[in-house]
């Protein structure tokens, strides 16, 4: 039994710590060992055991891809690509981030450009290098289909690389296993702006209201309300009509329109 | 991995007593919400805002008297990194027009907006350009498209939310532009989620009158960090990025104009100085400061330096008193906690339960009220569930989901949070979760007015380091909006300043010197030293094999 008048240690923060009789596994950063808490991600049980992150850390949610990471496991060659803060550590784990891989990047003036494939050809000739080898998805810590986006892109199809593409990163993992040199992730993020501005129909209801808004449309209403006494405007507040959940876009209007 | 044997062997009591609730909620009964009175009570004992311990009033600067959480106290009343008399501030590294310090969404919208008004810009970055709060957003952005809507609605229902605290010319300006930034980013080629016809795809949200929230999947800020930062890519010919390197402490002129920054390489530890016409600051918020020990949704960066450097500037703050707690962050799998668990498994009717199964607060209380519930369940009564790495929680049960709406229906309604539990090995509508309020947003920040402007000629604000939008509750999705409305508009007058003739004066720190002074005649004894840039998680074991006492001086190596 353990004594209960002692204040449990408890981790506060983003700070591990090792609670009594808890388990700890050997893994290799770059090769050298540490004996680190089991459950703990790559990225804390480094910092557990005593690493300070500069590179190689950002959101630490799985989102920004700072903390890319190969590893093997000991007496197996396959290699596994994962994100520091998102991987469990396992025994015998061998580990090392690439936090930054080199990847060329095409400038480009949007706003000059159509919504024809070509364009991206001629920015990443690259692309047709490809050998379809298909590391480049088998590196993807997000589990994004890189080869099938990067074929889109070849065939002229830039809304399907535009889907396919949409949950990158941008960690650079693909790139740094191409064989064919590609920097896959700018190519897509080329894509993708591409698709937005020149395929998927821009929306017209925002144009009506930015005319309004830069017509002034706006502007007695806000400065009404800036100006209001606080009772008043409690008032104005619990007087609002809500907008019905299920109400199809576009369809619906308060009683009270004297403010749109 | 799943959950350890002795976890498994608690959720069994989880267990024991669903049947029973499940009973009580298809009866349409729920464990009692609180009273107002009894509400009060538990905020003032158990929410970290509330709590009258771990708070002082500041003895300096221009919040003078204030009483803050001890943490961000002891930040406003720091000393410099550097010690201003013996810095020579003649050899000048960079000269720019603006300098934006802080590479976020709303940084890098005030770089291309200055940029397109003919200025050149360096971006100063603490880690790599967009690794920020922005980039881990994910709701959706407000703005007031829809013909049933207006600015004037947005106006309301986000003074309402913030509990009519708001500063009304900052919620005023976001209600105004919030149409604008979309079609701005539309134009830029972000990929929202839209109808066949263009027209974008619009949700409600907690407190909005009208369905106001555009959304790009489920990662709306990672799209807008990776659209704004590869625009600015393509304007390298004016916007110059510098990485890992912070700015630690803001320049003025002989004349109290603001003139730029002392940055810090955080690989080659040098330092430089930056001489710019304007500064605008996008630095973002505090959570990592892990006040009280909490742990956080934000990025490893988020330190509060923008408010410490301006406050030695004689920028104060307002509201940053106040912080958005979320009640239910993750506590177990380690790899993902402080995540947020949307508010929405609570709506679908899961119960929030100790370590006996028992409930022990309505589930859908307001946040800060629900919050403080949990705390006090874990921390007064210790009925919290211990993980393997030491952090408290308690069960969100929901696999009494299924039960209530039908089997399948966890994996439908909540996919992305299905997702990120099964790549860990628990299944959610089979296993109850591990849950922990989690410290969310910087409600408060620096003060400026609807212009971004600061009370310091030539230095501007905007993002969550800027105080006031959002009073002392923020609303969903009007975050992302701060930082492109105010991005935009800090851009947009920096330019127009620097464009209106801009003499820089010679540079100065003098207004560190004086602080510091201000430190020493008030007594504040052994002040921190800031900003802090990053935080350090060492365990205590490993700090002291660093031997800190037994060092004949400095880290050997480095």
């Amino acid at each position: 039994m353990c004594d209960t008048t002692k204040t449990p240690k408890v981790a506060t923060g983003d700070r591990a710590i090792l609670p009594e009789g808890a388990r700890t596994i050997p893994i290799f950063v770059m090769g050298k060992k540490y004996e680190v808490p089991e459950t703990l991600t790559i990225m804390k049980a480094m910092e557990f055991a005593g690493f300070r992150f500069l590179r190689g850390a950002g959101c630490r949610g799985g989102i920004c891809g700072a903390c890319p990471t190969v590893y093997r496991m000991a007496g197996d060659y396959k290699l596994h690509f994962g994100l520091a803060c998102q991987t469990v550590v396992e025994a015998n784990m061998y580990l090392a981030q690439i936090p930054f891989f080199p990847a060329n990047r095409a400038s480009f003036k949007l706003e000059e450009m159509e919504g024809v494939a070509e364009t991206i050809h001629a920015l990443y000739p690259e692309l047709f290098r490809c050998v379809a080898c298909n590391l480049c998805t088998k590196a993807c810590p997000m589990d994004v289909d890189v080869l099938g986006y990067v074929s889109a892109m070849k065939q002229g199809n830039i809304e399907k690389a535009a889907r396919i593409s949409f949950d990158c990163i941008q960690c650079g993992l693909c790139a740094s296993r191409c064989m064919g040199e590609i920097p896959q992730y700018h190519a897509a993020q080329l894509a993708r702006r591409i698709f937005a501005r020149y395929i998927q129909p821009q929306a017209e209801h925002l144009k009506n209201r930015v005319m309004e808004i830069e017509g002034g449309k706006y502007d007695p209403m806000l400065d009404e309300l800036s100006g209001m006494k606080k009772e008043d405007l409690e008032a104005r507040y619990v007087a609002r009509e809500r907008e019905p959940d299920l109400a199809a876009a576009g369809t619906w209007q308060p009683k009270d329109t004297s403010h749109l | 991995m799943g959950y350890t044997p002795e976890l498994q062997e608690l959720i069994k009591r989880v267990e024991a007593t669903r049947p029973a609730r499940v009973e009580m909620a298809r009866r349409n009964e729920h464990y009692p919400a609180l009273s107002m009175a009894e509400r009060e009570t538990v905020l003032s004992k158990h929410h970290p805002d509330y709590q009258a311990d771990a708070k002082m009033a500041v003895r300096v600067g221009p919040n003078k008297g204030d009483v803050f959480q001890e943490g961000v106290a002891r930040l406003l009343e720091s000393r410099s990194i550097v010690r201003p008399g013996l810095v020579d501030l003649n050899k000048i590294d960079h000269e720019t027009d603006v300098l934006v310090i802080g590479g976020g969404g709303a940084g890098t919208s005030a770089a291309i907006m200055a940029a397109d008004g003919g200025c050149r810009v360096i971006v100063a970055n603490k880690l790599r350009h967009g690794d920020s709060n922005t980039i881990m957003a994910e709701g959706g952005i407000q703005a007031a498209t829809q013909e049933c809507d207006s600015p004037y609605y947005h106006f309301l229902d986000t003074i309402g939310g913030g509990h009519f605290t708001n500063q009304r010319d900052l919620v005023a300006a976001l209600a105004k532009d919030a149409p604008l930034s979309i079609a701005w980013l539309e134009k830029l080629g972000m990929m929202f989620n839209k109808h066949e016809d263009g027209r974008t795809v619009v949700r409600h949200c907690g407190g909005s009158s009208r369905k106001r929230l555009q959304s790009s999947g489920d990662m709306t800020g990672a799209e807008i960090m990776r659209v704004v930062r590869d625009e600015a890519r393509n304007r390298a010919d004016m916007i110059t990025v510098l990485e890992f390197s912070p700015a630690i402490e803001l320049l003025l002129d002989s004349e109290g104009k603001c003139a730029g920054a002392i940055l810090f390489n955080m690989e080659t530890k040098e330092f430089s100085i930056v001489k710019a016409k304007a500064v605008v600051l996008a630095t973002g918020g505090f959570g990592r400061l892990h006040i009280k020990g909490f742990a956080t949704t934000n990025h490893y960066g988020a330190t509060m330096d923008g408010v410490v450097m301006a406050y030695r500037a004689g920028v104060g703050n307002k509201s940053l008193h106040s912080t958005q707690y979320h009640p239910t962050g993750v506590a177990y799998p380690e790899q993902n906690v402080g995540l947020l668990i949307t508010e929405k498994v609570r709506g679908l009717g899961a119960h929030v339960l100790n370590i006996d199964g028992e409930q022990f607060c309505f589930p859908l209380e307001p946040r800060d009220v629900e919050s403080a519930e949990l705390i006090q369940e874990a921390m007064e009564k210790g009925k919290g569930i211990m993980t393997p790495t030491g952090r408290v929680g308690l069960w969100l049960d929901s696999p009494m989901i299924e039960e209530l709406h039908g089997p399948g229906t966890v994996k439908k309604e909540l996919p992305a949070k299905f997702i990120q539990f099964e790549r860990h090995g628990i299944d959610i509508s089979k296993q109850p979760m591990l849950v922990y309020p989690t410290l969310h947003y910087q409600n408060g920040g620096i003060n400026v007015n609807g212009d971004s402007e600061t009370i310091l000629p030539g230095l501007y604000g905007a993002g969550e380091v800027i105080g006031g939008v959002h009073g002392e509750n923020r609303l969903m999705g009007n975050s992302l909006q701060d930082i492109i409305t105010f991005g935009r508009r800090a851009g947009i007058g920096a330019a127009k300043y620097v464009q209106g003739g801009v003499e820089v004066k010679d540079l100065t720190l003098d207004h560190v010197v004086k602080f510091e002074k201000e430190l020493a005649e008030a007594g504040v004894e052994n002040p921190a030293v800031a900003p802090i840039i990053l935080p350090d998680y060492s365990t205590d074991e490993v700090a002291e094999r660093r031997w800190p006492k037994a060092l004949t001086e400095g880290v050997p190596g480095v």
